[in-house]
């Protein structure tokens, strides 16, 4: 193509061949780059094109699908895998030593392509390791082949008329060189010479024997083993020890490697190519991929598994969504004198905004009983005997525990006509100035179950306390009595921890004092039994959290939310 | 509950045995007390023990040990006797303003030793501590009383003009300068519980020799040594049965000591209503149906004589006819006001764990409210969604739910706590969202995108309830990633409402100041704004300290139940 043409042919063209870099552009720049004509300099397309590719063939190979003068097969763009069943399609027998030094290829990237399609699933090849003993030269032996062994230059460095031996013994490895010499008759001494032992030619015609057997080794011709013998005790030649393998067409032998699939596709079903495909293995010890996902948090999983415990028992569910109470409901309902340490503002939120509830609020004949209730008694009880305010009972506060509705839900039953006996409970959260620490926070969630029948007894709180926690799996219960201002009998629920190997508390219990249910109306038969415990204590055991912080608020690693099990409590 | 520190070898001697501390442990868990910690100090080992807020009586070695001792059937209660008053105290009118309530006996002839010394100094400290709460309701002087002379009176007097060489300080004082000098001392605490009044309370002998400012501090006159003899007590209060209820304790606890065992000598107030001597030691009677008794406790296999052993073992003597128990409550049991506490004795004496279990016998079918029904249901569609449920603090600050969130006046519906230790309880949230947004600035090595949601209770201000508060139930949804990804949040809207079977809703672009310009909008239900959403405001997550893109929904769950 003359440069003109050229030009014009790459005035519309990045490249010879195609969209892509090819053969066909290394080829011609290979051929135009000595000597870059002077008619083509001037050829501004030409000249951009050669600049381009000049760039390009530093680092990049050409694209083999667009080649063209890659019509002739070429070994080397051949992945040495193939290479080699290509090979073996033709032959019996592959020898890795010989298949490497015959393409002048590295030994090792042999046996590398070897044992990668030995693991290819489908038995592609056979292959047997084999191992054989060859004889390397020396350094010594090497500088043998160059100048000849010792004893040939010395017998040509003696001169027709013979040498002084003492003159002679200062060439390099004279010493090796003349016993040598001596050994095979081609040199004699005359020690009563004139001048002095002298050494003369004794041979007339010597040929380097060891340079020969060298060379004879190192083309691999057969040696005699007297020879090598000989030669292994001068140090010429040493022994070396290479693998090789013989490979051989196995079973499923076939010259088109399939790759074995990773996975099973649509692809796959559509043209039923699954049923010749083979499939890699599966790394079972592997993790799967992280999904992505949606979690509740675990308190929360706690919290509806409580629900559903009491849901299963019976219980109904009371309106809690209640986080302002009043002193009344909270705290005098309940029988709680004011001057009560639980009322002072070092464990109770109080509220400045609204800071009251209107007076008129309250039942009034119910607040005349409360009030006389804990100033002087009455229903069987002394009271407190103090001055019982109306505004104590107004201020507002964040109620305490939720004890604050199962009060107004006694209250609510104890008016209906003819009364019925009830099961209720409730979830939901509480608050407390307390010290905030690892196990305190200002608001946590109480959990209460209230029942209220006739004739109940302490027997019966027991019974259910017991079936409870039963659901909860803590079979080992036992209870200590304890104080609760609005609860007589009050127990402290404990139970077997068996990791901790002791008694834990895990809830507060007690029958509600007739000075509270009396004054609401509640027939005297009546007893309500109650129960509380709170909902972090037991998920910080069942997720083995130490610090609250780390289950509840703003400082939450929400991996702790990713990662928690399902919950199943009676599983603890 | 208040915890008691005993020394191990004192306890075990009046005890008359030695425990393992297993064994010592199953003795206070049957009893109702709990062995919290056991210390070793200077090789003497002591033992913490809880006490029930309610028994005065178990709050010294003497008490807890004599109760142990009646329970576990060694001794019988003792009697006390109250010798006729020899001392008298006048209360003055002028304090009824400050404390208007003084009582007082005296213990004659009573044998200090170190020990018994301390007891007694530490049994005040904690009657101070419970009952007294803080010395407000009730304070306790002691005196030795040879060392000064009655009629005593108690009176309110102008703080300049009260001046004595208070308890363990080397000079006089006048009141002013006392409470300059405690401020700095383990008595600041009490100093507000009189310093606005006035007049203070004082009490005086009948040579104008101060024995106490109560309820602050003592005389050094009058200060109670080893060598103590006869000890004058005087317990001044705000409640005149606590006070009481004080003294009693006291007496019974340590008239022990006195060479005449169990016995104290009263002492007469005079009062301008009329005069009364004190301490009472009363003790009341009450006759109840020993059936009846047990039938609380569901115990069936008790006789009267044994309802009555028991009561006996609980520091209540009583006695049976028939099936009338006669229940004898004596000063150191002013915790039972009603014959449930005598009740819960019997089963406590009885054993807990050797009531037999019932079940009730009640058919009931439980029932769930509906919007934590809904809610739940509405938690696992967002958890199906790909969302993270967060749960966060009802309490938060007021720049939380206002200037930090661009809206200064949402403070005026928000629900105020008047005592907050610390701003982070300054008010109840009114919206769910920077609880959220503060999960979000803590979380900042998550992988990208956050998407996180709450349902719960916010509170705000509202006529409809009694408190002037109510609670609404929200759902907040939060995506934050390196895009806004207001479509998403947009579409959780439409997936939400499809899920509440909610076709009539709407969104109308508003200006709210939360969200960045032209990216906010009202949720409407039928014209109604039920929420919100929109990219926040690049100020607003400046302010949370978030550096990436936010979109946010926030709706009132409670108009779907």
């Amino acid at each position: 193509m003359n440069p003109d043409e050229l030009d014009n042919f790459l005035s519309l063209r990045s490249y010879i061949n195609g969209f892509s870099y090819s053969y066909a552009d290394l080829a011609l720049f290979n051929k135009i780059k000595e000597g870059f004509p002077d008619n083509c300099r001037n050829k501004r397309n030409i000249s951009r094109w050669f600049g381009h590719i000049k760039v390009l063939s530093t680092n990049n190979k050409p694209k083999l699908s667009t080649c063209l003068i890659s019509s002739k097969s070429d070994d080397t763009d051949m992945s040495l895998d193939q290479l080699i069943l290509n090979k073996l399609a033709d032959c019996k027998e592959i020898d890795s030593l010989h298949f490497a030094s015959e393409r002048n290829l590295d030994h090792q990237k042999v046996v590398g392509a070897i044992k990668s399609l030995v693991a290819l699933p489908g038995n592609y090849v056979e292959v047997n390791q084999q191992q054989t003993s060859n004889w390397d030269l020396t350094d010594e032996g090497k500088l043998f082949m160059c100048n000849g062994s010792y004893e040939y230059i010395l017998y040509n460095s003696i001169p027709k008329d013979g040498i002084l031996q003492k003159e002679l013994m200062k060439i390099a490895n004279a010493k090796i060189g003349f016993s040598k010499a001596m050994t095979l008759g081609w040199i004699k001494i005359d020690k009563s010479h004139e001048n002095g032992p002298t050494v003369f030619r004794k041979a007339e015609n010597v040929s380097d024997v060891v340079k020969d057997l060298l060379t004879a080794i190192q083309d691999k011709k057969s040696v005699s083993d007297k020879q090598i013998q000989d030669l292994k005790k001068r140090k010429l030649i040493s022994p070396i020890i290479s693998k090789f393998y013989l490979v051989s067409k196995g079973q499923g032998f076939k010259t088109t490697i399939e790759k074995p699939e990773a996975d099973l596709t649509f692809e796959m079903l559509q043209d039923n190519s699954w049923k010749e495909k083979t499939f890699k293995e599966y790394n079972f010890s592997a993790k799967g991929s992280p999904i992505a996902s949606g979690y509740l948090h675990p308190l929360m999983k706690v919290k509806s598994e409580f629900r559903r415990i009491f849901l299963d028992m019976g219980f109904s569910e009371m309106p809690t969504s209640r986080f302002v109470e009043n002193g009344f409901w909270n705290f005098d309902a309940l029988f709680q004198p004011q001057q009560h340490p639980a009322r002072d503002a070092h464990d109770t939120f109080f509220i400045s905004d609204p800071e009251m509830t209107c007076s008129t609020q309250f039942p009034e004949d119910y607040l005349t009983r409360v009030k006389e209730t804990h100033e002087e008694g009455g229903y069987g009880s002394t009271g407190y005997n103090y001055d019982w305010k109306i505004s104590e009972a107004q201020k507002n506060i964040l109620r305490t525990h939720t004890t604050a509705v199962s009060a107004k839900m006694l209250y609510l039953l104890a008016q209906e006509k003819e009364f019925k006996p009830a099961k209720m409970f409730s979830v939901d959260r509480v608050f407390r100035n307390e010290t905030l620490d690892a196990t305190h926070l200002a608001e946590f969630h109480q959990i209460e179950g209230v029942v209220a029948d006739k004739n109940l007894t302490l027997g019966h709180l027991i019974g259910v306390l017991s079936a409870f926690f039963k659901k909860l799996g803590l079979e080992k219960l036992k209870f200590k009595p304890a104080y609760n201002p609005y609860t007589e009998p009050s127990m402290e629920i404990f139970s077997y921890h068996p990791g901790l190997k002791k008694w834990v508390e895990i809830g507060n219990s007690g029958m509600f004092r007739p000075e509270m249910l009396l004054p609401m109306g509640i027939p005297k038969d009546v007893n309500v039994i109650a129960w509380g415990l709170s909902l972090e204590r037991p998920t910080m055991i069942k997720y083995g959290i130490n610090n609250i912080r780390e289950l509840i608020g703003p400082k939450v690693n929400l991996n702790m939310i990713y990662e928690n099990p399902i919950c199943r409590l009676h599983k603890m | 509950m208040p915890t008691i520190t005993v020394d191990q070898k004192t306890l075990f001697e009046r005890l008359g045995r030695s425990y393992s501390q297993e064994e010592f442990e199953d003795e206070c868990f049957d009893f109702g007390i709990e062995l919290d910690d056991v210390v070793v100090e200077n090789e003497e080992t002591k033992y913490k023990i809880d006490i029930p807020a309610n028994r005065y009586d178990l709050l010294c070695v003497e008490g807890l040990s004599r109760a142990l001792n009646v329970f576990r059937s060694k001794v019988k209660v003792p009697g006390f006797i109250v010798n006729e008053s020899i001392e008298k105290m006048v209360i003055d009118e002028s304090v009824q303003n400050v404390r208007p309530y003084c009582v007082a006996a005296v213990l004659r002839n009573f044998k200090f030793t170190e020990e018994n010394y301390n007891s007694f100094i530490l049994l005040q400290d904690k009657l101070h501590q419970n009952i007294g709460r803080e010395r407000s309701l009730v304070s306790i002087g002691t005196h030795d009383l040879d060392t000064i002379k009655g009629p005593f009176t108690y009176k309110a007097l102008p703080p300049k003009s009260i001046k004595f060489q208070p308890l363990n300080q080397d000079s006089v004082m006048d009141a002013p300068e006392m409470f300059d000098k405690f401020r700095q001392t383990y008595l600041k605490p009490y100093l507000q519980i009189i310093e606005s009044a006035p007049l203070y309370p004082v009490i005086t002998d009948s040579n104008g020799i101060v024995l106490s400012l109560p309820p602050i501090i003592n005389g050094d006159h009058s200060k109670i040594t080893l060598n103590t003899k006869n000890i004058f007590i005087e317990v001044t209060a705000k409640d005149h049965k606590k006070a009481r209820i004080v003294l009693d304790t006291i007496c019974a606890m340590f008239s022990e000591y006195c060479s005449d065992k169990f016995s104290c000598e009263s002492v007469e107030i005079e009062t301008k209503e009329g005069n009364f001597v004190t301490p009472k030691m009363e003790i009341r009677t009450e006759i109840c149906s020993a059936k009846e008794m047990c039938l609380k406790s569901g115990i069936t296999d008790l006789t009267p004589d044994q309802v009555a052993d028991l009561l006996s073992r609980m520091y209540l003597p009583s006695t049976c006819d028939g099936d009338k128990v006669s229940v004898n409550i004596g000063p150191t049991r002013h915790d039972v006001l009603h014959q449930c506490d005598i009740e819960e004795d019997i089963a406590i004496a009885y054993g807990y764990n050797n009531i037999s279990k019932e079940i009730p016998g009640i058919y009931t079918i439980g029932t769930e409210q509906e919007i934590n029904k809904l809610s739940n249901s509405v938690r696992e569609e967002l958890a199906q969604a790909g969302f993270t449920e967060v749960l966060t603090f009802s309490l938060c600050s007021k720049d939380d739910i206002s200037s930090s969130l661009r809206i200064p006046k949402a403070v005026e519906n928000a629900v105020h706590i008047a005592n907050p230790k610390t701003f982070e309880f300054q008010v109840v949230r009114t919206q769910l969202l920077p609880g959220i947004l503060k999960t979000v600035s803590s979380n900042r090595k998550m992988p990208l995108p956050l998407k996180l949601f709450e349902v719960n209770d916010i509170v705000i201000k509202s006529k409809d309830e009694d408190t002037g508060c109510k609670n609404f139930r929200n759902i907040c949804v939060l995506y934050c990633g390196k895009t806004s990804g207001f479509e998403v949040v947009h579409g959780v809207l439409d997936k939400l409402m499809v899920a509440l079977n909610e076709k009539n809703y709407s969104i109308r672009q508003s200006s709210d100041p939360m969200f960045f310009s032209g990216r906010g909008a009202d949720v409407l239900l039928a014209d109604k704004s039920i929420g919100h959403m929109g990219i926040l405001h690049p100020e607003v997550l400046a302010n949370f300290d978030i550096t990436l893109p936010c979109s946010v929904l926030e709706l009132n769950l409670e108009h779907f139940v």
